[in-house]
């Protein structure tokens, strides 16, 4: 078995905790959903991209965004609902490039279907904007080495890994997860880095992820 | 009493060291809740368990409990059937005795809190002894669709407050001061929802004369108009054409609820010596209410307007199939066709629990994927945390808080 590097800096584990914030707004067609997801903060657009993550942890990832389910499941456009579901949220690095992406594909929707703006939603249906309030806060959990690394995220909660995987990266708009971001620069391990960074956690539910998580790095340090 | 550590094998040792490390970030600070009643009721019952939990993990919390008589809480039910947009004729005379009562609780209660919680409307009126403390006011209603005047009236109290707090996202109004989403929650570890031993459930049976020879369907609620207890008893009927079962129907009163007794005469009247009927006046004893939920097949919960509805937690908390309505918050405890099934009216309903009984399989699949959602989502440790949380967001405005 190969020595275990210890770590330049440690790991220390956060865990992020929220509330749910009412804006009081509404929407009860396409165009005020449109509209109004023009100027909510930034934390209302995370909030609906994400909170089916934490919600719906044992359910098969459903689309981690509250805007495809509510077009399709109420308004009853499936196809501008697949559309915003298969949004590659991934693939952006601020929430605000993933609200463009959220306005742009329902105003080409729009343009192509005048009808859609017809459609309201029935008594009690309307989407409700709400935002998401974020508490970091660090845990008594610290990693040295990859063994300790991984012996922790077995334990941590999926609060813990939801932040370094997901909040870390998109909302506070650092390059990669956490968990790469350590592994490459302290542990100096840029392939099992990578792996870690080449997991795409929106098709994962958390519990996935993190089982994913312990895989990767114990098969890593089995080799 | 439940310690906090015996919701470790519930939950996870992790989600219990958050809450211990969230608790240490109020050190110093009192919390003092305001309610109309110590007994009967979700809010009560909620604080009961609450309270003592948050003493433990470290949080100062004391509990305190306006005085009101029976004009003051035959004006504050029909603020509560109002706020609901239940129609409601309110007078000025109305008005003034809730004013009066009020004024009489600010003079005679102590208010100590850095932080001061009031729940409902019954209390709300005590923000004008607010100084340089945090107030929070709960509103455990459904104010989708408020009767105006009512909500006016009290939305001149609102606006004192720092923060509100909602149980649905459809009940959130314009307002210019916070306002957060906080389900409330079951406690896994109480009477209403441990489990309990086969021998416990039949004995209960047997006290109030119930065979367990056919289904059972059951709705667990006080006698009150909004929670449609006539309406069960219409599906019940036109279930019972397609399959031999029994209905229960059974609740207890709550001390600042006066319409109870005449609503449960409207149900007996209705009951029409039906022998697989039983209505159930139950006193305060939630072993009987857990053992009636666990003996059932199905359960039911269907509220003409809800608050939350807690009683849709129990029951899913004891993997049950459940029927219930798609108003407040009770679509947040049920996805329809996962997690249980959503109805809109009586025909609904008796369909819904047909499926339910015809498809024994399905009914046990929603039921199991029920107990989870509840587990994740709405048991008594998520709302200690999210409690914690908004009294800590009273010293932070940011969306992003470092603690």
């Amino acid at each position: 078995m190969p020595r275990l590097i210890k770590a330049i800096e440690p790991f220390r584990f956060y865990t992020r905790l929220h509330l749910s914030e009412l804006t009081g707004l509404r929407a009860s067609n396409l165009s005020q959903l449109l509209s109004v997801v023009k100027q909510v903060p930034g934390a209302c657009i995370y909030h609906h991209t994400h909170r089916f993550l934490q919600q719906h942890q044992y359910l098969s990832p459903e689309p981690p965004n509250d805007f495809a389910y509510w077009v399709s499941k109420v308004l009853g456009e499936d196809e501008l609902g697949e559309e915003l579901a298969s949004i590659d949220t991934i693939q952006f690095s601020t929430v605000r490039s993933l609200r463009d992406k959220i306005i742009a594909t329902i105003e080409d929707y729009l343009k192509n279907n005048m009808s859609a703006k017809l459609k309201f939603a029935g008594e009690g249906e309307e989407f409700h904007f709400i935002k998401s309030v974020s508490f970091v806060l660090p845990t008594n959990y610290i990693a040295y080495d990859l063994i300790e690394f991984v012996d922790i995220v077995k334990k941590v909660t999926i609060d813990s890994i939801y932040f370094h995987i997901f909040e870390s990266r998109l909302r506070l708009e650092r390059k990669t997860n956490d968990f790469s971001n350590w592994v490459e620069t302290s542990i100096g391990d840029k392939e099992l880095s990578d792996s870690i960074s080449r997991l795409d956690p929106y098709i994962h539910t958390l519990e996935d992820l993190r089982k994913t998580i312990i895989n990767i790095v114990e098969q890593k340090l089995r080799d | 009493m439940a310690n906090i550590e015996e919701y470790t094998p519930i939950v996870g040792q992790s989600i219990i060291d958050d809450l211990r490390l969230l608790a240490e970030k109020l050190k110093g600070k009192v919390i003092q809740h305001i309610n109309s009643t110590a007994v009967g009721g979700g809010v009560a019952e909620i604080l009961s368990c609450m309270v003592p939990l948050l003493r433990e993990l470290g949080v100062d919390t004391k509990w305190d409990v306006i005085k009101g008589g029976e004009h003051f809480f035959e004006v504050t039910k029909k603020f509560h059937n109002a706020l609901h947009g239940r129609p409601e004729e309110i007078t000025q005379h109305d008005f003034d005795i809730f004013l009066e009562t009020s004024q009489k609780n600010i003079e005679a209660l102590d208010i100590y809190g850095d932080i001061v919680f009031v729940h409902d409307p019954q209390p709300i009126a005590l923000i004008k002894k607010k100084t340089g403390n945090k107030w929070i006011w709960r509103c455990h209603i459904d104010v989708s669709n408020p009767n105006q005047r009512v909500w006016k009236f009290l939305e001149n109290f609102i606006i004192n407050y720092d923060s509100a707090v909602f149980s649905a996202p459809s009940f959130s109004q314009r307002l210019p001061i916070r306002q957060f989403l906080i389900s409330p929650s079951i406690d896994p570890l109480s009477d209403k929802n441990k489990e309990l031993p086969q021998k416990t459930i039949d004995s209960v049976l047997r006290k109030y004369n119930i065979k367990k020879d056919k289904p059972i369907i059951t709705q667990i609620s006080r006698f009150d108009r909004l929670k449609d207890p006539i309406g069960v008893i219409e599906a019940y009927k036109q279930v019972k054409k397609y399959f031999d079962c029994q209905l229960i129907l059974a609740g207890g009163g709550a001390a600042d609820d006066p319409e109870g007794a005449q609503v449960l005469k409207e149900v007996m009247a209705r009951s029409e010596q039906d022998k697989d009927m039983h209505i159930l006046l139950l006193p305060q004893d939630d072993i009987v209410v857990n053992a009636l939920q666990m003996a059932s097949d199905v359960i039911v919960q269907k509220s003409l307007k809800e608050g939350f509805g807690l009683t849709v937690a129990e029951a899913l908390w004891k993997s049950k199939p459940v029927v219930a309505s798609n108003v407040g918050g009770i679509p947040l405890q049920i996805k329809h066709k996962y997690s249980g099934l959503l109805c809109h009216s009586i025909d609904g309903a008796s369909f819904a629990i047909k499926q339910f009984l015809a498809n024994p399989e399905y009914a046990k699949k929603l039921g199991q994927n029920g107990m989870e959602h509840i587990r994740n989502n709405f048991l008594i440790t998520r709302h200690i945390r999210e409690y914690i949380l908004l009294f800590l967001s009273l010293y932070h405005k940011e969306d992003i808080v470092y603690l």
